[in-house]
């Protein structure tokens, strides 16, 4: 039991696995859910770490190749390349492939997480540069910008909503498929899922399945959130003309998520 | 040894493990060799094409009146986002636990996995299009229908099938874990190192990555065959 755990009255936990319900696999045992949830404290912490480690080095690495090929073009078809492989191969596949050299762990989960996270990120970062106005970066050049300034003061800026829609996107991918980082021994809800022989455990797999798509789901508003305070121009344009924004959002999303 | 060397090695076993079959760790049983490496690559593809061949039924035709009909946008999108906050491995622990095993439960697990990118990118794809090219074949006088299936379908199908390339991906994925499910597949080597033992399980990875790639290498080939003439050179003028 965890140290937080220990601290909460031993009689809030009573363990039923003995009760009719949990003998039976009924569809989902309220009683044992309440006094084992002590058990999801630990992989769920996992998880979350696998996530956000895996899409910060993600976006770390997928920005800086986007900042790399965007004033040397002849650079994006390799890295559009690379990516696309690395996206394409499954991940348990993956983490297997890792094994030889990276051995079992989180670690190995985290590089096969981060390497799946690229192609969209990076995708996602050459679309926002790619949709800035034309009339924007004269504005900027004639305002006598250097090529730098240019990128972090204009171009960047103006990209940030495809940006961080691809983060999303990255994100709640993620947190999905990290439940398979346990094959790799990396831990996660997946050790919920398919502990011993849980994966027939209706009210663990409920459970385990549950807290990670709540986790996706959180993510995703977080990061709409902080788009929200990161581009406020945009919520305004946006009710502006509503339907005409938000459909081409949607296209940006499509084009800009998918090879 | 050093990492390399290390790593070198196991990729030799796990080449021999696809071409030489040995006795499975537990004795007992034949593993490995090109026989039975064929017999899981026709598994892992039966799978696939059904869950996908489902996908398609489900999302294509829906995806496309959603979009010639100009409704229906927070569904689709709602659909699609919803599809990628869903464990692969939670959707196959949940079949197990409470629907049960076998090839159609599968086959409708994967199928879940590849609805939502085909069906946003169809809705998206056909919205897409341009509206004047509708008109003017409604001036001439096509059915809704025959505008649906010669200038929408055709003027959306690169974008449609983006998604089935994302769809596919999915799909394979999964079906690495439908041994889970009792339906075998080539993940069954990566998924039964008791059985196999290290070398098969590098191999299984090996057996799959690839799998994937020639699929992800087809449907790209499929996409350029499908990309209207006329829309290519819009691009190159554009």
């Amino acid at each position: 039991m965890t140290a937080l755990v220990a601290q909460l009255d031993p009689s809030f936990f009573r363990d039923r696995s003995e009760s009719d319900c949990i003998r039976e696999n009924g569809a989902f045992c309220l009683d044992w859910a309440l006094d084992n949830l002590d058990r999801y404290v630990t992989p769920t912490l996992e998880h979350l770490v696998l996530v956000v480690v895996s899409v910060a080095l993600g976006f770390a690495l997928a920005f800086a190749m986007a900042l790399l090929s965007h004033r040397r073009r002849w650079l994006v078809p390799p890295f559009l390349g690379l990516t696309g492989v690395l996206y394409t191969i499954p991940s348990l596949a993956f983490f297997f492939l890792l094994l030889p050299i990276t051995g079992r762990g989180a670690d190995t989960a985290i590089i096969a997480l981060t390497a799946y996270n690229l192609q969209i990120i990076y995708r996602n970062v050459m679309a926002g540069l790619a949709n800035v106005p034309a009339a924007a970066k004269d504005a900027g050049r004639g305002m006598g910008m250097t090529e730098r300034q240019l990128t972090w003061r204009v171009e960047l800026p103006l990209a940030l909503p495809e940006i961080i829609a691809g983060v999303r996107i990255a994100t709640v991918s993620t947190v999905a498929i990290a439940t398979l980082a346990v094959f790799a021994g990396g831990g996660g809800l997946g050790s919920e899922l398919i502990a011993g022989s849980n994966i027939t455990f209706r009210t663990g797999v409920a459970i385990a399945g549950g807290i990670a798509i709540a986790m996706a789901i959180a993510f995703d508003l977080l990061l709409v959130l902080l788009q929200r305070r990161l581009v406020p121009w945009r919520l305004a344009a946006e009710r502006r003309s509503r339907e005409g924004a938000r459909f081409a959002s949607l296209v940006r999303r499509v084009r800009g998520a998918v090879p | 040894m050093s990492l390399p060397l290390a790593f070198l090695d196991a990729v030799g076993g796990a080449i021999d493990f696809i071409f030489n079959p040995r006795e499975s760790l537990g004795g007992g049983a034949e593993v490995g060799g090109l026989g039975q490496v064929g017999e899981l690559t026709l598994d892992h593809l039966e799978l696939t094409f059904a869950g996908l061949a489902v996908s398609l039924a489900v999302a294509l035709p829906l995806g496309l009146y959603l979009g010639h009909r100009g409704r229906g946008e927070f569904l689709a999108v709602a659909i699609g986002n919803a599809g990628r906050a869903i464990p692969e491995l939670a959707l196959i622990a949940f079949l197990v636990a409470y629907v049960g095993t076998g090839f159609l439960n599968v086959t409708i697990a994967l199928a879940i996995l590849g609805i939502p990118p085909i069906l946003t990118n169809a809705f998206v794809g056909v919205r897409q299009v341009d509206r004047t090219a509708v008109e003017a074949a409604r001036g001439m006088g096509m059915s809704e229908l025959g505008i649906v299936a010669r200038v929408e379908l055709p003027l959306a199908a690169p974008t449609i099938m983006t998604g089935v390339r994302t769809a596919a991906i999915n799909v394979v994925a999964t079906a690495t874990i439908a041994p889970l499910a009792g339906q075998l597949s080539l993940g069954d080597f990566i998924l039964a190192r008791n059985v196999y033992g290290d070398e098969g399980v590098l191999a299984g990875a090996i057996l799959v990555a690839l799998l994937a790639l020639a699929f992800e290498l087809v449907l790209a080939a499929v996409q350029r065959a499908l990309t209207p003439r006329g829309l290519e050179l819009a691009r190159e003028a554009g």
